[in-house]
């Protein structure tokens, strides 16, 4: 596919890139970045004037629910919202039913994806078979299959030995291993953030402290080993000063929150809302502020949005009853942006987060637009105004707690190998 | 239209200058969403109804013709039998449906059976369900009244009442009391009425209790203190509520043994020479006799446990008339 996309504001942050450029995509791959470039033969042009352009955004941290909870979520409709949101790729978590704990629902997911899917799709194998913490899965067999992670995602690898030969393993395999890092002896029948709402509310609580000793239990096991490890979902202040103290003794650990975390307390839950139910929870004002200092100093390396699709039934429920998650591929970029507003983050900051960085976590060759890189590149206007209401998303489920709110800024090309593969101008 | 009171039927009400003019909520779910103004007068109009239910012939026409339907998610025996005797009281038609003989074995949900039920037009459902928040889920969904009876560990709003109408009746007033409450206070749903209408009404709450149940940011909820030792919280007290100990509900990490309970956190006759001379000890019951409770304390002449149960009907019977809209059918 041949494209010019013209006079928008690139952001690279693989190339140190911050100016108004041209970006000459030609076979799907880029070609070129420079100024005045000529339309190719037979491409089309997109004026990018008052756009950003930037590498394709890549969402590390997924459910596709599909196979097996399709009426959830799948790969068609999850990839569509994907691209709506202004991703190109998405990593998919194995938690699906069956769990993906070996090549051939791997195999299922990437000839699928690849048939029917709107954006890249990279799953992630299981830790553990079944993800039941128990015996570890065929890693090996995952990678090749098109795996670019494992992860038990959802619940954590609850016995440290395991996690330990999980860590060394994987390393051995050259696959990254992404933790769920949560003591569940602590969380117990919590069903929300441990804190005066939760009192006031008379809900369990599930203490922050539960995420932060897990957190550091993963980062001893895999400084002790010496293996990457990659940390999922980081809500609390506690897991960030964890983390950053891992890294400045030089520990390969990477880390990623989610939009909800740096936008939402736990103050959401107030009316019992199951919109506002995630696992790990909502947190207070002091840990929300503590995931913005992680995003600015580098701790939290990634913005990935933990999109957990439910139907209308599982959410529709008392408060403790309900399913804990909510979709984010739609509402992800206008959330981050907000950041930009509060200079946690610049643009190339953003960009890092949401591309380049989970692409280098898990080892692709993605999210830069260097020459001879596939054409997976985001169009997005900052300035664009819009409003979450359920019929607008692409997502088969709508359990956000957006709905209804503005947002400002949205993706209006998401081009995929160089083809557009949604548009919003 | 020209509102008539029950005075106008009863001579009972011969005071009740407003009507029910003051009430305008069509649930009643917690104490904290009610303002004071609300809830002096449901105790007024509580007092009003103890009236009624010393009577020979215990019975008034208010809420004749209204269906109240009694949904029990929980085992209940006082607060359930408290509730209908008050709707009978009233003249309403009640049915009582508890899990073990409706839908929810079947899997039905909260929201389906709340339906189904609704098509049948009931005027109020009462409910008491395990699950905190459960009654809002039910309010935003149906047009008839909901009265909590008590949800998870979030509001038991008739008992908050009937506490304070207790307290009200031996010292005329809430304001500036020191009210102790002591045991689980995270589990509690009665303590948290409690703290939400005393702490409106003018008094002062403190609690005490083993720290692994004492639930975190409680002392952000009114004037409201934390004490380390029940004698601080007990000393001066013009009340002391004990909570019910439930050791098979709260699991085994939170407490060594009852016997050690009693020993720190039981009202004994020692522990209450502490209070006022005249200060009265309470207790939403079921008591365990020995363990929160000794038996000295329980049966002495200070304890006015069994005036809270038969205020608890007064202020039954005040929620559903309130919730009803307080209106007489018009001759």
């Amino acid at each position: 596919m041949n494209l010019l996309i013209k006079g928008g504001r690139v952001i690279d942050p693989s190339q140190n890139i911050d100016e108004t450029l041209d970006v000459l995509v030609v076979e799907g791959k880029i070609k070129e970045l420079g100024k005045g470039l000529k339309a190719p033969q037979g491409g089309d042009v997109i004026d990018a004037k008052g756009l950003l352009v930037t590498p394709g955004l890549l969402d590390m941290h997924v459910h596709l629910r599909d196979p097996g909870l399709e009426y959830k979520e799948d790969i068609v409709t999850g990839t569509r919202a994907a691209a709506a949101g202004g991703f190109t790729s998405v990593a998919c978590m194995p938690n699906t039913k069956p769990v993906n704990d070996n090549k051939a629902i791997t195999s299922y997911i990437v000839a699928k994806a690849k048939a029917e899917g709107t954006v890249n799709v990279f799953p992630i194998g299981a830790i553990t078979q079944g993800s039941k913490g128990e015996t570890l899965a065929e890693m090996g067999d995952m990678k090749e299959a098109g795996c670019v992670a494992v992860s038990d995602d959802g619940r954590p690898v609850a016995n440290a030995e395991l996690m330990r030969r999980a860590l060394e393993y994987a390393k051995g395999m050259g696959i990254m291993v992404i933790a769920h890092s949560e003591e569940i002896a602590l969380v117990g029948e919590g069903v929300m953030n441990e804190g005066f709402t939760a009192t006031e509310l008379g809900l369990k609580g599930i203490p922050r402290v539960a995420e932060d000793i897990a957190v550091a239990r993963d980062v001893y096991l895999a400084e002790y080993t010496n293996s990457p490890l990659h940390v999922a979902h980081v809500s609390t202040k506690g897991s960030v000063r964890i983390i950053r103290d891992a890294k400045a003794r030089g520990a390969k650990v990477t880390c990623e929150t989610a939009p909800h975390y740096f936008s939402l307390t736990d103050d959401a839950v107030r009316g019992y809302d199951t919109s506002a139910k995630m696992n790990p929870p909502l947190r207070e004002a002091d840990d929300v502020a503590a995931i913005k200092t992680g995003l600015f100093d580098g701790t939290i390396d990634a913005i990935a949005t933990d999109h957990a699709p439910h139907h209308l039934d599982e959410k529709d429920v008392e408060f403790n009853l309900a399913l804990n998650g909510i979709i984010g591929l739609e509402t992800a970029l206008p959330l981050a942006l907000k950041l930009v507003g509060e200079k946690v983050l610049d643009l190339k900051g953003l960009v890092e987060k949401m591309s380049l960085n989970p692409a280098k976590i898990l080892g692709l060759d993605r999210g830069t637009l260097k020459p001879e890189a596939i054409a997976d590149i985001t169009v997005i206007d900052p300035e664009q105004e819009w409003t979450v209401t359920p019929e607008g998303l692409a997502s088969k489920s709508k359990n956000s707690p957006w709905l209804g709110a503005k947002m400002k800024g949205a993706a209006v090309y998401t081009i995929v190998a160089g083809k557009v593969v949604y548009k919003n101008a | 239209m020209v509102t008539k009171t029950l005075g106008d039927r009863t001579g009972c009400f011969s005071d009740d200058e407003g009507g029910n003019m003051g009430f305008k909520h069509k649930d009643i779910i917690a104490l904290k969403d009610l303002t004071k103004e609300e809830i002096e007068l449901l105790l007024s109009t509580a007092e009003n109804m103890r009236e009624i239910n010393s009577r020979d012939i215990k019975k008034v026409p208010t809420l004749r013709g209204k269906t109240i339907v009694n949904l029990f998610y929980e085992a209940s025996t006082r607060t359930r039998t408290s509730f209908e005797i008050a709707a009978k009281r009233l003249s309403a038609d009640t049915v009582n449906i508890s899990p073990s003989t409706s839908s929810a074995t079947k899997g039905e949900t909260l929201s389906d059976t709340a339906l189904n039920l609704l098509a049948m037009k009931p005027d109020i459902i009462v409910m008491r369900h395990a699950i905190s928040g459960s009654h809002y889920f039910l309010a935003k969904r149906l047009s008839c009244s909901i009265i909590n009876a008590g949800d998870g560990a979030h509001e038991h709003p008739s008992q908050g009442l009937l506490d304070m109408l207790t307290m009200r009746d031996k010292f005329g007033t809430l304001a500036g009391l020191k009210v102790a409450i002591v045991g689980d206070i995270t589990h509690s749903r009665v303590a948290r009425s409690d703290i939400a209408g005393l702490t409106k009404m003018g008094s002062h709450v403190f609690l005490a209790g083993p720290p692994t149940m004492i639930p975190p940011g409680v002392e952000k909820l009114g004037n409201v203190t934390v004490c380390k030792d029940m004698r601080e919280a007990v000393e001066d007290a013009d009340v002391v509520m004990m909570l019910r100990i439930q050791l098979e509900r709260q699991g085994k990490t939170l407490l060594p043994s009852l016997r050690e309970y009693a020993r720190y956190y039981g009202l004994n006759p020692e522990v209450l020479k502490l209070a006022k001379k005249d200060a009265m000890v309470m207790h939403p019951g079921p008591i365990n006799r020995g363990v929160e409770l000794s038996s000295y304390v329980a049966d002495g002449a200070q304890s006015h446990i069994l005036n809270q149960v038969e205020n608890g009907v007064a202020v039954r019977m005040a929620m559903l008339y309130h919730v009803s809209g307080g209106e007489l059918p018009t001759e």
